[in-house]
Order: structure tokens, then sequence, then C-alpha cells
């Protein structure tokens, strides 16, 4: 069956199952790698996507459901919040492998754009659902608040 | 020449015998065909066994009927008794996961802690920064193995079951104030709610509650209708 994708802004046409999974969608079919395979069963968050604004476990969404709905990958995640938390990644130097990093800023963005200035809770909340084997926690947690401190919060817009 | 002839007549030297190389070879050879010979002698080949039943079916559990109480003349006692055979189902982790104590549901027939580490939020389905659609989405979804349904979320803290006993559980389904429901909308729930409905149909290894959800309504129907009596 076809199924209507938007992702990134452009609009692709997709043969495959309707229950396939959306990543595999992303990954093998777009050819939009920087969404990774971690655990394919929605535990470790290296498959995060933002669907509608919402961060999602691509892994674990079938493409008939995705069909439909604006999907934003790692590729084109853009704004002051993606901008910012790219600034404060390479500040901190943040990613240790880089597997799981993607996933991360993912679910970073969609935390900033709901809370943007976000406590040490918020952040482990949000976040708690991205693992990363090479334990960059303080990292990653540290980089988020450098971000949310930067110029792109609406108290100090860019 | 005669000189060195009778010296060595004189004192003869001790000969040492040798080991050439290829006898030495030959021993390890043998010694390696000796080891393999024993590694790789025939034996019976372990016979092929079934795997037991248990591990391919999922056991079945039923419920009793609603006219297996009928016996029961005294009506208090056959509301008790209706309530204890709906308890298999209210006390079944497919149910129990989703009314956790606290802020946190679990998962599996084990109750463990969900992972990852997620809260229940302003509309018990979860945290605006990490919702429940963020996995779950409003079917099973068998190649991850997360479960799904629209109503995806957790009961009211208010209905919090894990915990209580069965009877404490009744008091708190029978009081509109914790449940928010009178006893037609209870009714409906247990009979006709499909985030209810998913506990028989949950997916991948879940252990489905006992019955089926018709059952299940029926025992609460005759429940209610024998005057709703609570176990102490």
């Amino acid at each position: 069956m076809s199924y209507e994708l938007v992702v990134n802004g452009r609009a692709h046409q997709i043969e495959e199952d309707g229950q396939t999974p959306l990543l595999w969608v992303l990954r093998d079919t777009l050819h939009l790698t920087g969404t990774k395979y971690g655990c394919g069963i929605a535990q470790c968050g290296a498959c995060t996507v933002h669907v509608d604004g919402q961060p999602i476990r691509s892994c674990s969404l079938p493409l008939d459901a995705a069909a439909g709905s604006q999907i934003v990958t790692i590729e084109a995640v853009a704004g002051a919040e993606a901008d910012a938390l790219r600034a404060a990644w390479v500040k901190r130097d943040v990613p240790q492998c880089g597997f799981c990093q993607s996933g991360q800023i993912m679910s970073a963005v969609a935390l900033l754009r709901v809370k943007s200035i976000p406590t040490d809770d918020d952040i482990d909340q949000a976040m708690s659902g991205n693992i990363c084997r090479c334990a960059t926690y303080n990292r990653i947690r540290a980089a988020i608040h450098d971000a949310a401190g930067s110029s792109f919060s609406p108290a100090n817009p860019a | 020449m005669s000189w060195r002839h009778g010296f060595r007549s004189a004192t003869p030297t001790r000969r040492r015998r040798r080991i050439g190389c290829l006898p030495l070879l030959a021993i390890i050879v043998a010694a390696i065909v000796l080891i393999a010979a024993i590694a790789l002698r025939p034996r019976t080949l372990p016979q092929p066994g079934s795997i037991t039943a248990a591990s391919l079916k999922r056991e079945v559990t039923h419920l009793r009927p609603v006219a297996a109480f009928a016996s029961i003349g005294d009506p208090a006692a056959r509301s008790l008794a209706l309530f204890a055979e709906a308890g298999r189902v209210i006390q079944h982790p497919r149910c129990m996961n989703c009314h956790p104590r606290n802020d946190r549901p679990t998962q599996t027939d084990a109750m463990r802690p969900h992972v990852p580490w997620v809260s229940r939020g302003p509309d018990d389905a979860g945290e605006p920064t990490s919702r429940c659609s963020t996995c779950h989405h409003p079917a099973n979804f068998e190649p991850s193995g997360v479960p799904g349904n629209p109503k995806w979320k957790l009961a009211p803290i208010e209905m919090a079951w894990q915990g209580k006993s069965l009877g404490d559980i009744c008091r708190q389904m029978l009081d509109p104030a914790r449940s928010h429901m009178d006893r037609a909308a209870l009714l409906h729930h247990m009979a006709e709610d499909e985030l209810v409905g998913w506990a028989w149909h949950p997916g991948g290894k879940r252990s489905p509650a006992p019955g089926a959800q018709a059952e299940f309504g029926a025992l609460i129907k005759a429940w209610l209708e024998s005057g709703a009596r609570c176990p102490s």
C-alpha cells in the first residue's frame, strides 16, 4: 500500500507495509540515517524523531500511524532551541561514541520548547527515555542548561 | 693413531641415547589421534524432545460464569462470591499496572517499575515532556512489542489499587468521590471501556486477564444487582 509521509517538509510516497516501523522507512527508504536504531523496542530513545512536534520513538510507530503527520528528523530540526543546543553540545564536547546523540538532541529540543528554563528534575524527566551507553549524562544535562541560559530563551530572545 | 685408540679403550665414554625428531613427532601425532578418537567416538545423539507445552501455549484461565453462583441462596454471600471472582481480573497485573499506588506505572506480569522512568503528569497520560504517546500508540505494535490503545493512560490517583486489599478496592470503586463514577458508569467502565478491554488482548507475551471482558462485565453487573457487597 502507498502512504504519503511528510518528512522534513517534503512529501514522499512510501510503498511499504503499513506496519513497517517509521524508523525503517526513514533509514532504509528515505536514507535519513541520522536517526539511529538502538534497541528496536522503545527502550533507548536513539530513534527519537518529532511527530507533529512531539518526541516519538520511531521504532515503535507504524507507518500507517505516521502518515499524515509532520515528521522532523535530526537532519532538519531547526529553530532557536536546536541552534542553542548544537552550540552547547559542541562547547561541552558532549558526545563520546555519539550513537545516541541524535535522539538526545531531539528529546532536548522538545524539552526546551515546553520548558525554556528546565530544572535538573525537568531534564531528568524529559531525558529519562534516552539511554547513553557512554554515560555522558552529566555533560548532556550541563549542555541543556547552557542552551537554556543562552540567548534563545523567551526571557532573552535572540 | 694407536695412542688415540688406547685412550678410547681405557676410558669408554657413556653413550647417551638420543631420540630423533621423527619418532618424537610420531608420538605427538599418535597422541593427537588418540585424543581425537576418544573425543569423536560414535555416541548416541540426544533424542529430539518436544518443548514443554507451558512455554508454547499461554495458560488459559477462565472466569466462572454468573450462573455458577446461582446456587448460593444468601444474596450477600452470592454478592461477595461474585466480587471475589471479578477480583481475579481486578487484581490481575494487566489491570493493576495502570492503577499504581503513586505516580509511576508498573509493567510486566512481575509488576516491576516502568522502564523508562515516567510519571503520570497532569492528565494521567504523562508529563508534557514525556507523554505516554512517546512510545504507546493506538494499537499494540508487534514489531517493537510496545502495547497500545487509543486511551492509554493511568487510572486517577484516587483509584490507586496497588497495595490495597480487594475489600478496600471494592469500597473505593463504590465511592463516587474517589472513583468519579456512579454505578452505571462503573459497570460501563468494567464491561465496555476499550482500555479496560485491552487487558484481554494485551499482545506480545503478556498474559491476558482471566476470561473475557463480557464475562467480567456480567460478573460486575450481577454483583451490583445482588447488593454490591464488599469483602471485609
